[in-house]
């Protein structure tokens, strides 16, 4: 699925989240969303995922607008919070994820158990799936939250910060699990706060600052001049394995 | 609670069916019990049978103008309060959130107070219920005109907190304004809640609205389920907000309000019954509502049949025992929320 974010704002009350924002998402990427906080990267996710009200512009899927309950078998998100309200067992959690696939009066189909199946083995969670997910760490909680999202098997997956709680080893199989996804052929869009990770694990960035899109590129194009301009810190770069990579370094006085 | 395995899941289904059928069973059995246990000692059998033969014999009138009103709308009232409760604490994923949260249970116990004062129930025999239910569409009205179509879910609490509030003062307006200590008496008896001295003709008039309540609760099952991941999620998987909200408030006024405009306000019910349950159904919001409901009507009932076995004369309000019950239940549930912190 071709996604088109056409010229997209928002506005809360008085404020402008989101300023005439535009891009193109194709099959096969995986898009880093980055920016300082409240350069408007969860509200340009929610908004390719059609859930929330665009006060100008557009975005359309393959050419066309939809509707959510289209777009919830196309569309998988998610969220920031990580919340599960109840303390489910995991293969619970994960079964949600077939939701868009039910029919109603119909059980869970031979085609959804497999799903389920695929995604807590994708995500490495099988071997706790009887267990409450209040009783997993944050960084086991957020694969089994990811194998929700890759159980509705849709062509686009959207993670808003999916590895910002998470310890090193997580962030690690996290990001990785994405790309893999991405290289199934499917579109990943993954809000980031980790600049290393952003440019070592995806294909193109996507920075955004104060509601606009600062730069739209591959992790290359990613220089220490926008990084200064759009975060206000200085950087370091380093290069491993013919890999460079970004860390931060100063804030700028 | 099952080993784990590919099996976990189908073992999980045919749990839930057993637990379905064992509370089905519980709820058909105090429901006969509810039927032949009373002040008067029945003939079960010559009653039935007179009953069924249309004879006007005196165990005939007992069971199907006293008994058989009791046992039904303790079944349906019971069923309606455990399920709305569960759907409601679904919606706010909240386990302290009760049936009437949404300002339906007090805006009709006001209806009914309002048909007693006005004198309509002296001269229409199902003026009191009618009033009730009448109460509890003016409320779900009401919550739409102040919250609004797009409100969120805070605002429509806090409007049924609102409206829940303003009905308990009008009602007790109403009580303070009596003009006669009977007619106080009789409000406050009727608020505490009973299945005492109901007719048929008060069953077939709750029963259409309590129903069609009750299938917008139960279709709420999988959006509940979804909504555990929080809202944002539950929409990216195809929920309307808008939509459900609607629904849930729409299913509670017709079931609780239908319930409240019959019986009176019965409390605890709605709380006791999915909190107990939940454990049962893998806390899976969606498959507690059928259970809750059952469960409902389970403890209405037998609280009903406590009502008439236990030796106290005149006898103990339905909603005087359920709190009694219920009461205890609130404190575990609280000590165990602190527990869990």
């Amino acid at each position: 699925m071709k996604i088109e974010v056409d010229a997209a704002s928002v506005r809360i009350e008085d404020a402008t989240i989101l300023e005439h924002v535009s891009l193109v998402l194709h099959p096969g990427e995986i898009v880093g969303l980055i920016g300082p906080n409240g350069a408007g990267k969860s509200t340009l996710l929610k908004a390719i995922a059609g859930l929330l009200p665009l006060s100008n512009g557009a975005v359309r899927y393959d050419g066309a607008p939809a509707s959510q309950t289209r777009l919830a078998r196309r569309l998988s998100y998610l969220a920031q919070d990580g919340e599960v309200h109840w303390p489910l067992r995991v293969d619970e959690v994960v079964r949600l994820g077939r939701l868009p696939h039910r029919t109603p009066f119909a059980g869970e189909s031979a085609g959804d158990r497999a799903a389920i199946e695929r995604a807590m083995a994708l995500a490495e969670v099988a071997r706790f799936r009887a267990r409450t997910v209040r009783s997993l760490s944050g960084g086991e909680r957020m694969r089994v939250l990811l194998a929700r999202a890759l159980a509705v098997e849709a062509e686009v997956l959207l993670a808003d910060e999916p590895v910002a709680a998470v310890d090193l080893l997580h962030q690690l199989r996290i990001m990785d699990l994405l790309r893999q996804v991405g290289q199934a052929g499917k579109c990943v869009v993954v809000v980031l706060h980790d600049l290393a990770l952003a440019t070592r694990f995806c294909t193109r960035l996507v920075l955004l600052a104060e509601g606009r899109k600062m730069l739209d590129g591959a992790p290359a194009d990613l220089t220490d001049a926008i990084i200064r301009r759009a975060y206000g810190v200085s950087t370091l770069r380093g290069e491993h394995l013919g890999q460079t990579f970004v860390l931060p370094w100063a804030p700028l006085e | 609670m099952s080993a784990p395995g590919s099996q976990g899941a189908q073992r999980t289904d045919s749990h839930y069916a057993a637990l379905v059928g064992a509370l089905g069973f519980v709820v058909v059995a105090a429901f006969l019990v509810s039927l032949f246990v009373g002040y008067a000692g029945l003939d079960a059998p010559q009653a039935v049978s007179d009953a069924l033969h249309g004879a006007d014999t005196l165990p005939a009138i007992v069971l199907v103008e006293l008994r058989l009103p009791r046992a039904l709308l303790g079944c349906f009232v019971g069923f309606s309060l455990g399920l709305a409760g569960a759907a409601m604490q679904g919606f706010l994923r909240n386990p302290l959130a009760e049936p009437g949260i949404v300002g339906v249970s007090g805006a009709a116990a006001l209806g009914a107070v309002t048909a007693f004062y006005s004198g309509l129930s002296q001269i229409i025999p199902l003026a009191l219920p009618i009033g009730g239910m009448a109460g509890a569409a003016a409320s779900a009205l009401l919550l739409y005109a102040l919250a609004g179509r797009g409100a969120g879910t805070t605002t429509l609490v806090l409007a049924g907190v609102a409206i829940n509030s303003f009905a308990a003062a009008l009602t007790s307006l109403a009580l303070n304004l009596s003009p006669n200590g009977f007619a106080a008496l009789e409000v406050i008896y009727w608020l505490m809640g009973s299945l005492v001295d109901r007719s048929l003709p008060q069953v077939w008039l709750a029963l259409p609205f309590m129903a069609v309540g009750w299938l917008l609760l139960l279709a709420s099952a999988p959006a509940l389920d979804a909504l555990s991941l929080g809202e944002a999620t539950a929409q990216s998987l195809g929920f309307d907000m808008r939509r459900l909200r609607l629904q849930l408030v729409g299913g509670a006024a017709c079931a609780v309000g239908a319930a409240v405009a019959v019986s009176g306000a019965i409390g605890f019910v709605g709380l006791v019954a999915p909190h107990v349950l939940r454990p049962f159904v893998g806390h899976r919001p969606g498959r507690l509502l059928l259970a809750s409901g059952l469960g409902g009507a389970a403890l209405l009932l037998v609280a009903d049949i406590a009502a008439r076995l236990l030796p106290i004369r005149p006898e103990l309000k339905l909603g005087v025992i359920t709190a009694l019950i219920g009461a205890p239940f609130l404190f575990h549930l609280v000590y165990r929320l602190r527990r869990e912190g």
